[in-house]
């Protein structure tokens, strides 16, 4: 099989996924959001006390589970760390802080696409500039060092996290928050949302899937493999939305569920995104199985993640669907400027370090 | 000797930049790359097959020797 229409079909299973999870009760074109669901849990955990975006989504601990098992039994499994670890983290952070001021992750953005929903479009503008830039500092040099490895037992605390949220969801402590009105309360079956989430999980830790490795790569080496699960997974969404969901399909600006149309914002969103995952070596989902196959510093990068949304909420950074909020549009000008000053320092501090190395083999 | 160049440890798409800068550099020579991913042995394969160079990966315990040649 053509690693092409490989990649199509494990995108395909993804996005149809994503269309099943939305028909069976998951909020309107939020099938699947790494961003908004990763922010539900931080609200679940009462990290932000925003009533209305508390739940554990079991598609998460679904997608640890899948992607650590299926990296265990292949070899794939790997513990490794300690590159540039602050870094990521903040990364993370600002990455969540501009998926909620457009309200998703890449991946929501091609499954609000796949809805009719135009003003995916412009933020996925947004996010291939963001790209396009990052690509640039990718060209210059760069780069977050090397990873070395790490104790095994380090790779297994992410999953060991995604036990103790699956106790959390089904025994429900009273410490722990769950919506009963909003977004945060509209929900798949658990045990639906947990298998369907593990096959997300494999799929993306089989095919290396990622939202902006597809468009990455275009740009850097004109290679459009993983772009290819991108087509798959708009696709296939388009057509499981068509059949499963028409009644909510609705092609424009307005109207959109958890949405808004403030198109500087959705572009000024995700172009932060763009940029924030391009630096990070992978989007919100590719951390998210990253972390789960034993990347300690993708477990950074997503706690980077929870916590930048637990901000957006306790700080009215995160929009909604009336709109984006004046401190939402700053923290995003702040996170641009911060991401891009970030990497324009690890560019100068690489190009010294490499300077000085070469004076010592000259002087040697 | 060939060139050698150690991506490992390195998180994607380094490997596969540091692949092409060399290519970049030295279109015909003949050199390796060592990773300790799967994923990067196979981005950097799927580069340089696309770009019509010959590649032998050889893994070593928990690291691979990609062997470039035009």
């Amino acid at each position: 099989m053509g690693g092409k229409r490989k990649m199509f079909i494990y995108g395909g299973i993804i996005g149809l996924i994503g269309a099943i999870l939305m028909k069976l009760g998951n909020p309107g074109n939020m099938g699947i959001c790494i961003a908004c669901f990763w922010r539900d849990i931080a609200g679940a955990l009462g990290l932000h006390r925003a009533e209305v975006v508390q739940y554990i989504r079991p598609e998460i601990i679904g997608i640890i589970f899948g992607a650590f098992a299926i990296s265990y039994l292949t070899g794939d499994f790997k513990v490794k760390g300690g590159s540039s670890p602050l870094i990521r983290f903040v990364l993370g952070f600002f990455l969540m802080i501009g998926a909620l001021v457009f309200l998703g992750c890449p991946l929501r953005m091609v499954l609000r696409l796949a809805n009719g929903d135009l003003n995916a479009l412009v933020g996925l503008a947004g996010y291939v500039s963001g790209i396009f830039i990052g690509v640039q500092f990718l060209k210059k040099g760069y780069t977050l060092g090397k990873s070395i490895d790490q104790g095994k037992v380090a790779g297994f605390i992410f999953p060991i996290f995604a036990i103790v949220l699956l106790i959390f969801l089904v025994i429900k402590p009273a410490f722990i928050l769950f919506s009963t009105e909003g977004p945060g309360s509209m929900a798949a079956p658990v045990i639906i949302s947990l298998v369907l989430g593990a096959i997300v999980g494999i799929a993306l830790q089989r095919s290396r899937i990622c939202t902006a490795g597809g468009f990455r790569d275009i740009i850097l080496i004109k290679d459009s493999h993983f772009l290819w699960g991108l087509i798959g997974l708009f696709v296939c969404a388009l057509v499981g939305n068509l059949i499963l969901n028409f009644d909510s399909f609705n092609l424009g600006f307005e109207g959109q569920p958890v949405a808004h149309t403030e198109n500087l914002w959705n572009f000024l969103g995700m172009t932060l995104v763009g940029l924030c995952s391009v630096l990070l070596g992978g989007c919100p989902i590719r951390q998210t199985v990253l972390a789960s196959q034993g990347d300690t510093d993708a477990g950074i990068t997503v706690i980077g993640l929870i916590i930048g949304a637990a901000f957006a909420h306790n700080f009215g950074l995160a929009s909604s669907g009336a709109g984006t909020t004046a401190n939402g549009r700053i923290a995003v000008i702040i996170g641009i400027v911060f991401v891009l000053a970030v990497a324009y320092g690890v560019i100068l501090s690489t190009t010294k370090s490499k300077s000085q190395t070469k004076g010592v083999a000259n002087n040697g | 000797m060939a060139n050698i160049i150690d991506a490992r440890g390195r998180s994607c798409p380094e490997p596969v930049i540091m692949t092409k800068k060399e290519i970049d550099k030295n279109p015909n020579s003949s050199f390796k790359v060592l990773v300790d991913t799967y994923v990067a042995a196979e981005n950097i394969t799927r580069f340089v097959t696309g770009k019509g160079y010959n590649v032998n990966v050889d893994k070593n315990n928990e690291e691979f020797e990609i062997n470039i040649k035009k």
